[in-house]
Parts: structure tokens; sequence; C-alpha cells
């Protein structure tokens, strides 16, 4: 098994707020990320997938293809959107690091068909990551 | 939902490595330059990973706000420009990566109540870093 990561970019804002929650309760648990206009972040997304290495092609999985799914399933759907008002599952799902971890496996799983999908890692800031190995 | 969430954080401290059961020349042997008897110093990076559900309601496996505020107090405060050689923590372990890694890990393991503590992992300088899991193994097996 041989595990391969590629890495993209992408520029988003995002606000916290769960509207069954008080707005004193919103401004207790969120802070600074309550502010409804939003703010945002540079993200980086590292995309990991394992399988067995290929003997003819020496690949796990064709780069080129992987680039090609990761842009069009997930960088096109987010990056310079405020992810709140413009993407579709953040409607009423707050969209934290880990949520965004989870969400980008679901997009990009069934996408996969030679290697599997090993990890998602959202860096939200250099120093602040979340992971998603597919666990419940 | 299972995830992980990690957060980075910087301290300096010092430390000199010396075990006092080995000779003067064992411990030059061993230990070379990190033995010098003044100590010397470090800009560490310390990464905490913390495990559990996504909550619901939040999003979140913890809130970030209670994981900086813990760290903040219970191992930034202790250990931040501090000689670590002097610590009780250190008093019978020679304060190695190693060793402040696992004393790290031991903290939040005892203490952090907001999520699991999966691992600690910290970089000594840009060229070496050590991870600390509790002893078990660092990834969710296949």
């Amino acid at each position: 098994m041989v595990y391969l990561t590629r890495k993209a970019e992408f520029s988003a804002s995002h606000y916290y707020n769960n509207p069954e929650f008080t707005p004193e309760e919103n401004q207790r648990i969120f802070g600074k990320c309550n502010n409804p206009h939003g703010h945002g972040h540079n993200y980086t997304l590292e995309v990991t997938v394992k399988g067995e290495i290929d003997p003819r092609s020496g690949f796990v999985v064709d780069l080129k293809e992987l680039k090609e799914i990761m842009n069009r399933e997930v960088i096109e759907v987010v990056d310079h959107r405020y992810l709140n008002k413009e993407v579709a599952e953040f409607e009423d799902l707050i969209p934290t690091t880990e949520n965004l971890a989870v969400t980008i496996w679901k997009w990009l799983d069934p996408r996969l068909s030679v290697a599997r999908l090993h990890r998602i890692r959202v860096y939200e800031t250099p120093d602040l990551f979340a992971d998603y190995y597919g666990e419940p | 939902m299972k995830a992980y969430l990690t957060r980075r954080y910087r301290f300096s401290a010092s430390h000199r490595l010396h075990c006092a059961d080995m000779s003067e020349e064992e411990n030059q042997v061993v230990y070379g330059k990190c033995n010098n008897s003044y100590g010397h110093g470090h800009n560490y990076f310390l990464e905490v990973t913390v495990a559990g559900q996504v909550d619901p309601r939040t999003g979140m496996v913890c809130n970030l706000a209670d994981l900086d505020a813990f760290v903040r107090k219970n191992i930034l405060k202790r250990f931040d420009h501090e000689n670590l050689n002097t610590l009780p923590e250190f008093s019978a372990i020679v304060p190695t990566t190693e060793n402040l890694c696992v004393e790290v890990y031991e903290i939040l393991k005892r203490e952090f109540r907001h999520a699991e503590t999966e691992k600690v992992r910290m970089e000594e300088t840009m060229l070496n870093s050590f991870e600390y899991a509790g002893g078990r193994e660092l990834r969710p097996q296949d």
C-alpha cells in the first residue's frame, strides 16, 4: 500500500452560527467567528489516497486525474465563495474546519475509482487543521 | 463522524541533556554538544491533536477557545522561557524532546476534558520532530 497526497488551495469566507442558540449563546460559543458578515481564510486542502502501485504505469493514481477531480468537485465549489450562503451543504451545517473536512470527503469519495481515499486534511490557517479518515 | 483537530503552538526553553547515572565521559559521548553544562535553547513547535465526534450543534470536535486556554495555562505557561532541567517534571528524567513530548501528552490526557487527546507532536528544530500517542500507532488501522 502506497499513500499519495495532493495539495490544493482555496480562499473562502464563513461565519459560525447555530439558529437554535440564542444570540448570546452564539456569541459565547463562537466568539469572533460569529460575526454575521463573515470572515475569510486561505485554506489548504490535502487529499491523501492509498492503493497499490500499478505495475505498468508505476502510479497509485493518475495525478492529473486526481487534480481534475479535486478542482471540479471541491475547488470550483468553494473557492472565493461565502460558504454559508453559496455552498448548499452549509446552509444547515456550520462550515467549521471539521465539517469542511467531512464534507470534502463526501464529495470526493464517490468520485475516486482507482485509489481509495485515506485522509482529508483541511488547514484553516498554518496553525490549525482538521483531519477526517471517513470514520463514523 | 469522528474527526481530528490539530492546533500548533510555539514556546522557547532551554535544557541540558545529562544523565546522572552516567560518567562525565559517557554523558559527553552520548549527548555531545547537548551536554554543555550551561544548557542551550530551542524554539519548540508543539502540535496538539484532539479527536472526537463532531458535535452536530457546533460543528466542532472541541471549542478551540477551550483548547487554547488549556494549553496556554497548563503547558505553555509551564514550559515557555524556562530551563527545563530546573522543573520538577525533569528532576529524575532527562529533558529530551521525547520525554517532553510524553510529559505534554500526559498533561493533556490527564486534565483536558473537552475532547480525547490523540497525539502530541513536537518540533525541537526545523530538522527534527517527535510524536507520541500514548504508545499507540499513529494512524487508524486500514
